[in-house]
C-alpha cells in the first residue's frame, strides 16, 4: 500500500480494503491460468458482483451505493493489482452502463440499471470499427429507421466482453452529413434478432478479457432502445470515455503497483556477487524513478478523480492528462521489472511478464495516448485564446 | 477476582513477569491488579513465591462431593472395523502407570456390537475389569446412545479418571458426557501425571496450534476426564497371561433412545489411511514446487514400504489429500522413520511427528526449524536428492 | 428458519508470538479474527437463510472487542449480533462457556439450527459444540462437510467425517452442527454489508441479563484450571551433513543401515 496519505474517509477506505481482498483472495490465486486459458473470469465476476462492486457509481435507487469516480477508481486500482484482465472486465461494465446512467430515459434506467447494480447482466461498449479507431467519427455501422423499429447494420471491432455481456450500448451513423452530430447511441441486448459475434480474438496480453467482434446484419431493436436524442451519439461516447479514464488510470496504477511489488521483493532476495542485487545502485535508481512516478502517478489519477466528483464539467484535459500520464509509467514500470527480475522476469513462472504483457494496451484502449496529447494540446489552445 | 494478601507480598514481581495480560504489576512494593484486565487464568497465583495471590470465588461451581469416594480409571475403549484403536491400548498402558502412583484399578469400557471377544484383549493390554456394553443399538456411532450409557455408567461406578482417544469419536461424545456429568474435560492430550500433593490428574495439551503447552487439574470435580491424542503414548506389549474380570452390562431401554440416525457408513481407504500404523512415512512439503514432483517422495515411500504424509502447504496446493496432512489439525504420527521432504517444519506439522523415532529432513534452507527436530538433515533441493537416495537405496538392495 | 451461530473471536496465528521465558503469549500487536471453523459455520448459516429464508443470529461470548468480530459476521449478512460480556465471564473452561452461551440462546427464543465451528484455534478443544447441545437438549453431530435439507423442511442429512471415510446421518431440527473447513468457501463481504454493519447497534447481555447463576459462569463456573504454561522449544538436532547432494545421500543410507532400516 502507500504511505502518502489520500485521506480517505471510512468508507472509502472500506471500499478499497473489500477490493482489495478480492484481489488476493480470488484474482491472484488465479489470475495466471485465466491468461495461459483466455479464461473469462464468471467466478470473479460473481464475487465482484456480490461485494456490491458493479453498483459503486449508480444510484441508490437502482440499487447502487450512487458514489463517485474516486470511490471507483479506488476499486478499480486495488483489482487492477491482481490483474487488469479481470480489471477490464468489470470496468467495461461501467463503461457501457454510464451512457445508460447519464443519457438515459427514467424508463430505461429503471430496466438496465437494477441488474447492472447487481452484476446480474453485463454490459459492453460499442464504437470501435475496423476502419473507425481513434478517428471515431469514421464508423459505418448504420441505424435506419423501420416503423416501430431501428434497424443496425455494421460490425464493432475489438469489443471488451464481446459475446459475454448481455447488454450493449452501441454508436451507429443515423446522418453521415451531419458530422458530429451524425451518430446516435443505441442499446442492443444479447438475442435480439441479426445481432451476432464474431470468434475471440488471440491478444498479446489482456487475455482473460474476452475480445470479439459485434456483428449486426440487418438487426432489428424495438424503438425504445434509443439511448439520448438521435444525433447524441458522439456526444454520449465522448462524456463516458472522459469519465471512465481517470479509471484507466487507477487500473495503470495498480498494475504498477503489483510490478513494483515484485521487482522490491525479488532485488532483496537475489544474491550475485555476493550480495543482494537492490545493494547495487543501478538497481536502487531503477527502483527509485519505478516508485516515485507510481507514486506521482496515483496522486495524479486521485486528484482528477476527485475534481470531476466535484461536479467540474470541462473535465477532457485532466482526463485525458491522468490516463496518459499513468498509463505511460506503467508500461515503463512493468517493463523496468522485467528487467530487474532478469532471466526470471521472462519466465512465465514469475508473474511479471504479464503484467508487462497487459500493460501495453493500458496505452492504446479508451483513447490512444496519442490522443490523449491531442486533447491536451487543444484544450490548452482554448484555455490559453480565452486569456 | 484476584486477591492480593499484602501483608505476605513482597513485591518481587514474580507475578507481573507471568502475566500475558498485563494485569497485575507492582506499584510501591506491593501486588495491583487491574480486575478489567484480569482474566483469572491463576498463573500468578502459581507462581506466587509467598502465596500472596488467591483468585476469590463467591461461590462455585458445586464440587463433588466426597472426592475421594470416586475410585478407579477407567480407558474407554474405541473399535472401529472389528479392530481395536491404537489408541486405545496406548491409554491402557498409560493407566497402568497412573494405576501403580494411585493404588487404584484399571477398568476398561467396551462399547459396542459383537465386541465382547476383544475383552480379553484389554485385558491382556493392562486392564483389570472391563465392562462389555454389547447391544445392537451400538453397532453403529451415535453420540446420545454411546454418551448417555457411558454417563450412566460413570454416575453409578464413581471412577476418578476416565481417559479416551482424541478420535473423531472420541472428542464428538466424551464432550457429552462431561456436560452430563457437569464435570472437567481436557481435549488432546499428550501428557498425563500424577500431582504429588492432592493426587490430582495433571493433564498437558497444545494449544494454539501447538504453539503453547498448557498443563490443566480439575481439583474438585469427578471424575476427571480427557481424551488423549493417539500416537503420542506408547501400548504394552501384551501379557496373553493377564487375567482380568469381564462384566457385562445391559443397558436401561431409556438410555438407548436417539434421534440421530445413521444411514450409512462409507469407508474410504484411500491416501492417509495407513498413515497411523505405518513404520515409514515420507512427507511432502511445499518444497516440491509443483504437483508432478511430489511423484519423488511417492516412489520413496514405495520403494520403502511405506506411507506418503503431507503438510498443510500440500495440502493447500492440492498435491495431496487431506487426509494425509500431519499435524495438529491432521494425523499424529510415531513411526521408526520419519523423512520430512521439502518440509520447513512449523510447530503445527511438527507436533504431529516429533514422537517418530528416526527423523529426517531434505530442505535448500539450512535454517528451517525442521531441523530442530531431525535425527540427520540434509541441505539440499529435493528435486536432486530424493532421486539419488531412491537409486541408491534401491542399489543397496539389489534392484 | 432461526438460525444462531456461535462464534470466537481468536488470535490471527499469523501474529501471534510466544515468549520463551515467560512461556506465554505476547499481548502488543495481536491481532484478532473471527476462528476460521466459525467462518465456515456462519456461511452454512447464511446459505441455508439464502435458500429457504429465515434469521440469523450470530452469538459470542467474550471481551468488549469481541464486537468487531460480530459486526464482521453482521457484514457477511448475519441479521442480529449478540455480545456476551461481563467480567464474571472471564477464566471460563468449557463447562462454563456452554452454560453461558446455552442461557444467551435460551433466551434468544425457539430455534431451528445451533452453528459452530468444529473448534477454535486457540483452545482446540472441540468440546464446546457438543456440551452446548446437551445443555440446550439438542441433538448433535460433529465434524460436518455436508448438509442437505430435506423437502419437509425439517429433517437434514448430514456427512459426518471420521478417521476411516464417512457417515450419512439424518436428524431433525431443532438440532446443533459443528462443522468443518470443507464444508463450504465463506462469501467475502458485501459493501452494503460493511455499511449497515458499521452502523449497527451489537446489544451487550451480561450475566443478570441472561439470568444466569453466579456460580456456573466464568471461573466459579469452570471446573478445570490451568496450572501452567509453557513454549515448546526443540533442542533435538543431532546430526546435519554436508557436501555434494551424493556425499549427503550416502552418509544418510549408512546411518540407516546401522540403524536396521535398510
Amino acid at each position: 500500500m502507500t504511505q502518502v496519505n489520500y485521506f480517505l474517509t471510512e468508507e472509502q477506505q472500506m471500499i478499497l480494503d473489500l477490493a482489495r481482498q478480492i484481489a488476493e483472495e480470488k484474482i491472484i490465486p488465479v489470475r495466471a491460468r485465466l491468461d495461459e486459458n483466455n479464461e473469462f473470469p464468471w467466478d470473479i465476476m460473481r464475487d465482484i458482483a456480490h461485494a456490491d462492486l458493479f453498483g459503486l457509481y449508480i444510484p441508490e435507487e437502482y440499487g447502487g451505493l450512487e458514489k463517485g469516480c474516486f470511490e471507483n477508481c479506488l476499486a478499480l486500482e486495488q483489482l487492477a493489482y491482481g490483474c487488469i484482465a479481470v480489471t477490464t472486465t468489470f470496468a467495461a461494465s461501467a463503461l457501457g452502463g454510464y451512457p445508460i446512467l447519464l443519457f438515459g430515459s427514467e424508463e430505461q434506467k429503471a430496466r438496465y440499471l437494477p441488474d447492472i447494480a447487481s452484476g446480474k447482466r453485463l454490459v459492453a461498449f460499442g464504437l470501435t470499427e475496423a476502419n473507425a479507431g481513434s478517428d471515431a467519427a469514421g464508423i459505418r455501422t448504420t441505424a435506419v429507421e423501420d416503423g416501430d423499429h431501428w434497424v443496425l447494420n455494421g460490425t464493432k471491432q475489438w469489443i471488451t466482453s464481446g459475446g459475454e455481456a448481455e447488454i450493449y450500448t452501441i454508436v451507429a451513423m443515423t446522418n453521415k452529413n451531419k458530422g458530429a452530430r451524425g451518430a446516435t447511441a443505441y442499446i442492443v441486448e444479447k438475442g435480439d434478432p441479426g445481432f451476432s459475434f464474431g470468434k475471440k480474438e488471440r491478444k498479446m496480453g489482456l487475455n482473460a478479457s474476452s475480445t470479439r467482434e459485434l456483428i449486426m446484419n440487418e438487426c432489428r431493436i424495438p424503438k425504445d432502445r434509443i439511448l439520448g436524442r438521435k444525433g447524441q451519439g458522439f456526444l454520449i461516447a465522448m462524456r463516458t470515455l472522459d469519465i471512465a479514464r481517470p479509471g484507466i488510470g487507477a487500473i495503470a496504477v495498480g498494475l504498477a503497483h503489483a510490478a513494483l511489488d515484485e521487482a522490491v521483493k525479488y532485488a532483496r532476495q537475489r544474491i550475485q556477487f555476493g550480495q543482494p542485487i537492490i545493494g547495487f545502485q543501478a538497481l536502487q535508481h531503477m527502483l527509485a524513478d519505478m516508485a516515485t512516478k507510481l507514486e506521482a502517478s496515483r496522486a495524479l489519477v486521485y486528484s482528477v478523480a476527485r475534481t470531476l466528483d466535484d461536479g467540474e464539467k470541462d473535465t477532457a484535459k485532466i482526463s485525458a492528462m491522468a490516463k496518459l500520464f499513468a498509463t505511460d509509467m506503467a508500461m515503463q514500470v512493468t517493463t523496468d521489472a522485467v528487467q530487474i527480475l532478469g532471466g526470471y522476469g521472462y519466465m512465465k513462472s514469475y508473474p511479471v511478464e504479464k503484467m508487462m504483457r497487459d500493460a501495453k494496451i493500458l496505452q492504446i484502449y479508451e483513447g490512444t495516448n496519442q490522443i490523449m496529447r491531442n486533447i491536451i494540446g487543444q484544450a490548452l489552445n482554448k484555455e490559453y485564446a480565452k486569456k | 477476582m484476584l486477591k492480593v494478601d499484602t501483608e505476605k507480598c513482597t513485591g518481587c514481581g514474580e507475578c507481573e513477569e507471568s502475566c500475558t495480560f498485563e494485569a497485575i504489576f507492582v506499584k510501591d512494593g506491593k501486588a495491583v491488579v487491574d480486575q478489567d484486565a484480569c482474566t483469572m487464568c491463576g498463573i500468578c497465583v502459581n507462581g506466587c513465591p509467598e502465596g500472596a495471590l488467591e483468585l476469590q470465588v463467591e461461590e462455585g461451581l458445586y464440587a463433588t462431593t466426597d472426592l475421594s469416594s470416586w475410585k478407579g480409571i477407567w480407558v474407554i475403549a474405541e473399535c472401529r472395523g472389528g479392530i481395536l484403536a491404537s489408541v486405545t491400548l496406548e491409554l491402557l498402558a498409560k493407566a497402568r502407570e497412573l494405576a501403580g502412583e494411585l493404588e487404584a484399578e484399571v477398568t476398561a469400557v467396551l462399547m459396542g456390537r459383537g465386541i465382547e471377544s476383544k475383552a480379553q484383549e484389554l485385558i491382556f493390554h493392562g486392564a483389570d475389569r472391563v465392562l462389555v456394553v454389547d447391544h445392537q443399538e451400538l453397532a453403529t456411532f451415535t453420540d446420545e446412545v454411546y454418551g448417555n450409557i457411558l454417563a450412566d455408567l460413570a454416575k453409578r461406578e464413581r471412577p476418578e479418571i476416565i481417559l479416551a482417544g482424541a478420535t473423531a469419536m472420541g472428542r464428538s461424545y466424551i464432550p457429552r458426557v462431561a456436560t452430563i456429568l457437569e464435570t472437567g474435560l481436557t481435549a488432546d492430550c499428550t501428557g498425563l501425571d500424577i500431582r504429588a500433593e492432592d493426587k490430582a490428574l495433571l493433564q498437558t495439551r497444545p494449544a494454539f496450534g501447538g504453539n503453547l503447552m498448557a498443563t490443566i487439574v480439575c481439583p474438585e470435580h469427578r471424575p476427571q476426564m480427557a481424551t488423549v491424542r493417539p500416537h503420542v503414548m506408547k501400548a504394552d506389549i501384551p501379557d496373553p497371561g493377564r487375567k482380568g474380570e469381564v462384566i457385562r452390562i445391559v443397558p436401561r431401554e431409556n438410555l438407548l433412545e436417539h434421534s440421530v440416525r445413521v444411514l450409512k457408513s462409507v469407508n474410504e481407504q484411500a491416501e492417509g489411511s495407513n498413515l497411523g500404523e505405518a513404520d515409514i512415512i515420507v512427507t511432502a512439503g511445499r518444497g516440491f514446487e509443483q504437483k508432478e514432483n511430489v511423484d519423488l517422495a511417492k516412489e520413496l515411500a514405495h520403494l520403502l514400504g511405506g506411507a506418503v504424509g503431507s503438510t498443510r502447504a500440500a495440502v493447500d496446493a492440492g498435491w495431496l489429500s487431506s487426509r494425509t496432512q500431519i499435524g495438529q489439525t491432521g494425523v499424529t504420527v510415531s513411526p521408526k522413520l520419519y523423512i520430512a521432504c521439502g518440509v520447513s517444519g512449523a510447530i503445527q506439522h511438527i507436533v504431529g511427528m516429533q514422537g517418530s523415532e528416526i527423523i529426517v529432513a531434505i530442505n535448500k534452507d539450512a535454517e528451517a526449524p525442521i531441523f530442530d527436530v531431525t535425527t540427520y538433515g540434509l541441505v539440499g533441493d529435493v528435486k536432486e536428492i530424493l532421486p539419488l537416495l531412491t537409486k541408491r537405496i534401491q542399489k543397496e538392495r539389489g534392484l | 428458519m432461526n438460525i444462531v451461530v456461535c462464534i470466537k473471536q481468536v488470535p490471527d496465528a499469523k501474529s501471534v508470538r510466544y515468549d520463551t521465558e515467560k512461556g506465554t503469549l505476547v499481548r502488543e500487536g495481536l491481532e484478532a479474527i473471527i476462528n476460521p471453523f466459525d467462518f465456515h459455520a456462519l456461511e452454512a448459516g447464511l446459505q441455508l437463510k439464502d435458500a429457504y429464508g429465515g434469521e440469523v443470529t450470530v452469538l459470542s461470548m467474550g471481551p468488549p472487542q469481541a464486537e468487531n468480530a460480530l459486526k464482521e459476521a453482521l457484514s457477511l449478512g448475519a441479521d442480529k449480533g449478540i455480545l456476551l460480556s461481563d467480567r464474571a465471564f472471564a477464566g471460563a473452561d468449557t463447562l462454563a462457556t456452554t452454560y453461558t452461551l446455552a442461557k444467551a440462546i435460551e433466551k434468544l427464543g425457539p430455534v431451528d439450527l445451533v452453528l459452530c465451528g468444529k473448534q477454535a484455534i486457540d483452545g482446540d478443544t472441540a468440546q464446546v459444540g457438543p456440551g452446548l447441545a446437551v445443555r440446550l437438549g439438542l441433538p448433535c453431530v460433529t465434524c460436518v462437510n455436508e448438509l442437505n435439507l430435506m423437502d419437509d423442511g425439517k429433517t437434514m442429512q448430514v456427512r459426518r467425517v471420521n478417521e476411516d471415510g464417512y457417515d450419512i446421518l439424518e436428524l431433525e431440527m431443532p438440532a446443533l452442527l459443528t462443522v468443518l473447513a470443507s464444508i463450504n468457501t465463506p462469501r467475502l463481504p458485501s459493501l452494503k454489508g460493511k455499511m449497515r454493519a458499521r452502523k449497527a447497534e451489537i446489544p451487550i447481555w451480561n450475566a443478570l441479563e441472561l439470568g444466569a447463576k453466579p456460580f456456573m459462569v466464568g471461573l466459579a463456573g469452570s471446573a478445570t484450571q490451568v496450572v501452567s504454561t509453557w513454549v515448546p522449544t526443540f533442542d533435538a538436532r543431532r546430526e546435519m551433513f554436508g557436501g555434494s547432494a551424493e556425499e549427503q545421500v550416502d552418509a544418510l543410507v549408512s546411518r540407516l543401515k546401522v540403524a536396521g532400516i535398510l
